[in-house]
């Protein structure tokens, strides 16, 4: 494409470093590929029920594709959908790496598909990667215990508050606020209110980093947490962090850090000599995992010292030397108890366990390294205003007179996944761009001409974009207003 | 790339020569001057952690797991079994689906978002009720969301959560942190013989009630017999009825629309996801009119600019990253492709291949209780009822050694007591509880 526009010459455009992007689509009249509901359906037999009628329920139609037709229904379906290995995701704030291909491996071993409630004989290996786990991710926080229990970032921070909570409990305090800056992910705001505390939203500075004074007089004795992410989400080091601790300390609170963007700090800063006294790691962010498609992910919660005590039930640890096990589970003495059913999201464990080894220190250092170049290089190569730096490993950009959503789907013609939009609100029509390290020079500059020719491209190409996706632009608005949501809505 | 050693990642492409260029385009040295960290806090990058190559890091992670013993589970209580084909396993793995996250630009994630507007379809069928979420992470979980949705929807001054006596201790522990902000206090109701005690449910329930919760097929496997029942008491009191089950049993008992539920919570990971160790599918359907007060991310129809009927996330207003402190749930990043391996297994199953595994299991477990039964020192099954899968079963000698003894022999069963084991059927052969009920004569004597 070479940065010209993609509607133009589409045949004749073959530049060295050239492509061409049109995604599949499959269609069908006024659908894409049909419902597997549209297909085939059968219906249950309940006369051979080995239950009595009054137990068993009338009808049951549910589509049913024999293999060749439900492999080719989910290759369609998968043709029309975007990875990381497809192109580029600079999706600021989601940290979209490359997912190595070997991790699937070593998860899907099938000694390790057990069921959860084997006896702990019966799990020594599996309990022997998910102590190493918590040692890794000890290190790489500066923590000192660690729990792989929750099964999500936002699990991570539910699991956090909680032991904050708990903590403040035990020391006698009534503690009810948590403050949270108010460009912080969504999420922060969430799990503090489902644990049940106010939420005390802590203005920027100008500088687009917390403000002293501001926090100076959110805090009180009523402080129970302040959540940071840092570097924030406007990719800024939060450089007064030592202060900002001492300030929370001092007002008898505790520091949360978030570990969204913690690919900044791999080896190079930890979140535990900060002055944190509790974190979640994303490490389907950090640590390679899939996405999936929204999930799963993993939301390890690490802890100083003297919040152990309070962390999730089991942990694993190593079993006494008269033993003639290695590893057991053991309960916190002051644990809050469960935040999932078992140990959380175990393949997506293994396979960050088996990223973290194969990159090591050098692999760890140069991935924060190459992952804070890529996001300086490209700002320096994109043309809209970028106000707010130095920053790391994303930098938000403005669309400035367009909007950023509109440039988002034009983005999408380009052949490339668009940044997060509109967010952080601090910027105006923001362009969060956030490349992570596995992108080389050659694809980075293939991102900044698909920035730069929709930068100079007009309202009404951006309105009308997207055009060479599955889908031209969808209709939120109706999505909404006339709720469909399943495949009876649709027939009504 | 792969294989190397490395001093780098072996996931960055950059080569002396191009990070150079690069550093030159910013305008610094190295890329150390990119960092604004304040020296007071900086890391000098020894983790202490030693990179490995693929080839033995797969070696060592196979040696590890190779340490988990070669047990024959007979382990249910919520995480089952079923085999999964390996067309689910090979679609889920097309790195399209894999490696892309939610859905925030729809228009070029068509073919993730079809595929969970079918799972939302097919749990819609399966429960009977008008709306599915897209996934929550486990049974436990969605249960503590159907906690704080009443208490959201509450119509009276209440504040009891009324939960079953029999109720897995992992879902009990985190449905007591989900209320943990709340004023809602759970409680539990009596069980007569594995099925709910009406009776004593009457007793307690009262217009203090938001939520009465209730199992088919209990975490003991029976079959619960009075589900009418508890939804009209619940209906009676102005409280939400919220009823766990899995898709498989639902393939086969009533339909929970029919029985009054409001919500339906539990465990679809019997489909689509071989054991992972307690890794899960959070199960979340609910009656339509609650569509605005629903936790996490809903896929909808719409058109698009040329007409084309599609696919989008919807009413994102619920949501986290949008209303904040006041959303419906903290969830963010859920279980989609997880949820994705459930619908490709059921939409190849089908309603009878799915209705099929619920009737097996039914006489898997009927067959398997009356020959434990035959054992001599043990009683089966424990509690007088119709059981799915799985079955509680009475030990004169106690328990915990016969569970011991039973490694020993190459099997895992669960013991609930001094004197009671829990049996489940699903994922072994015919010749596996053969010679499981051989082995248990000789450790049950």
């Amino acid at each position: 494409m070479n940065g010209d526009a993609p509607d133009g010459d589409d045949g004749g455009d073959a530049s060295a470093d050239g492509f061409h992007f049109d995604q599949a689509r499959w269609s069908d009249g006024d659908r894409h590929e049909p419902l597997s509901s549209e297909k085939r359906t059968t219906e249950a037999e309940y006369d051979d029920s080995p239950l009595p009628d009054d137990l068993t329920r009338d009808e049951l139609e549910l589509p049913k594709l024999e293999e060749p037709d439900l492999v080719r229904h989910y290759t369609r379906l998968s043709e029309m959908n975007y990875g990381i290995d497809s192109g580029p995701y600079p999706l600021g704030s989601c940290t979209m790496k490359y997912n190595p291909a070997f991790t699937e491996d070593v998860a899907a071993d099938p000694n390790g598909l057990v069921h959860p409630d084997r006896p702990v004989a019966g799990v020594q290996g599996t309990l022997s990667v998910l102590y190493s786990l918590q040692d890794y991710l000890a290190r790489i926080g500066g923590m000192d215990a660690v729990t792989l229990q929750p099964p999500a970032g936002a699990a991570g921070e539910f699991t956090g508050v909680l032991v904050a909570d708990a903590y403040h409990e035990h020391n006698g305090g009534d503690r009810s606020e948590i403050i949270v800056p108010e460009s912080a992910h969504g999420t922060n705001f969430a799990s503090a209110a489902l644990a049940g505390f106010d939420v005390v939203s802590l203005p920027g500075g100008e500088d687009g980093r917390v403000d002293l004074e501001a926090l100076e007089e959110a805090l009180s004795e009523d402080t129970a947490l302040l959540m940071l992410t840092n570097p924030n989400t406007l990719g800024l080091f939060e450089r007064d962090i030592e202060q900002i601790a001492d300030m929370v300390h001092d007002a008898g609170g505790l520091l949360y850090y978030d570990g969204a963007n913690l690919n900044a700090l791999l080896g190079r800063g930890r979140p535990g000599d900060m002055g944190f006294d509790v974190m979640h790691y994303n490490v389907h962010k950090t640590f390679a995992t899939p996405h999936g498609g929204g999930g799963p992910g993993a939301g390890p919660v690490g802890v100083v010292d003297e919040l152990a005590e309070f962390l999730p039930d089991p942990q694993v640890v190593e079993a006494p030397d008269a033993s003639p096990l290695k590893y057991e589970f053991e309960t916190p003495e002051r644990s809050i108890g469960k935040v999932h059913g078992k140990y959380g999201n175990w393949l997506v464990l293994a396979k960050a366990y088996a990223y973290i080894a194969r990159l090591g220190n050098d692999g760890l250092n140069d991935a924060s390294a190459k992952a804070v170049l890529n996001a300086n290089y490209l700002a320096s190569q994109v043309e809209y205003d970028v106000p707010y730096g130095p920053f790391h490993h994303e930098f938000v950009a403005s669309a400035g007179d367009q909007d950023a959503a509109d440039v988002a789907k034009r983005m999408l013609d380009y052949g490339v996944h668009p940044p997060t939009t509109k967010w952080p609100e601090i910027v105006s029509e923001a362009l969060m761009t956030e490349p992570t390290e596995i992108e080389g020079k050659r694809t980075l500059d293939q991102l900044a001409r698909a920035f730069n020719a929709v930068a100079s491209e007009d309202d009404e190409t951006l309105a009308a974009a997207p055009e060479r996706t599955t889908a031209a632009r969808i209709d939120q608005t109706e999505a909404a207003r006339d709720l469909r949501l399943s495949w009876r809505a649709l027939d009504d | 790339m792969n294989g190397r050693e490395t001093t780098g990642t072996p996931y960055a492409p950059h080569g002396d020569a191009e990070t150079r260029e690069m550093l030159d385009a910013v305008g610094v040295d190295t890329e150390e001057d990119l960092f604004d960290i304040p020296e007071s806090v900086r890391f000098d990058g020894d983790l202490g952690i030693d990179a490995r190559t693929e080839r033995e890091i797969r070696a060592e992670m196979a040696d590890e797991l190779a340490k988990n013993r070669d047990l024959t589970e007979l382990l249910g209580r919520g995480h089952y079994d079923y085999y999964v084909p390996s067309a689910v396993e090979h679609l889920a793995d097309r790195s399209e689906f894999l490696t892309s996250y939610t859905q925030y630009q729809p228009e070029v994630t068509q073919g993730f978002l079809q595929a969970l507007f079918e799972y939302q379809s097919l749990l819609v069928e399966l429960t009977g009720l008008g709306i599915a979420n897209c996934s929550m992470y486990d049974a436990a979980t969605a249960l503590g969301e159907a906690a704080t949705l009443a208490e959201r929807l509450r119509v009276t001054s209440g504040s009891r959560v009324l939960v079953p006596e029999h109720l897995e201790s992992g879902r009990r522990a985190v449905l007591a942190n989900y209320v943990a902000g709340t004023d809602l206090v759970v409680e539990s109701y009596a069980m007569d013989d594995g099925n709910a005690d009406v009776d004593a449910l009457t007793d307690r329930v009262d217009d203090e009630t938001v939520m009465v919760y209730a199992e088919t097929p209990t975490v003991r496997g029976c079959i619960e017999e009075h589900l009418d029942a508890l939804g009209d008491l619940a209906d009676d009191n102005d409280a939400l009825f919220v009823l766990g089950s899995d898709p498989v049993s639902l393939a086969l008992l009533e339909e929970p629309a029919s029985v009054g539920a409001d919500v339906v919570v539990g465990s679809a990971s019997a489909l689509g996801l071989p054991q992972s160790y307690g890794m899960d599918l959070g199960l979340f359907a609910c009656r339509e009119d609650f569509v605005r007060q629903v936790p996490g991310r809903l896929v909808g129809a719409s058109t698009d600019a040329d007409g084309t009927r599609t696919y989008t996330l919807t009413l994102q207003t619920r949501e986290q990253h949008i209303r904040r402190e006041r959303a419906t749930s903290n969830i963010c990043t859920n279980q989609a492709w997880v949820a994705l391996r459930a619908a490709m297994h059921a939409t190849g199953l089908g309603a009878d291949g799915l209705a099929d595994l619920a009737k097996r299991d039914v006489a898997d477990a009927r067959d398997l209780a009356a020959r434990v039964d035959d054992v001599k020192g043990v009683q089966a099954p424990h509690h007088d009822r119709h059981h799915l899968r799985e079955f509680v079963a009475h030990t004169d000698q106690p328990a915990p050694a016969i569970g011991d003894d039973l490694v020993d022999e190459g099997y895992a069963v669960h013991v609930l007591d001094e004197h009671h084991v829990q049996l489940c059927t699903v994922g072994t052969t015919e010749a596996e509880r053969d010679d499981f009920v051989a082995a248990l004569t000789e450790v049950a004597r």
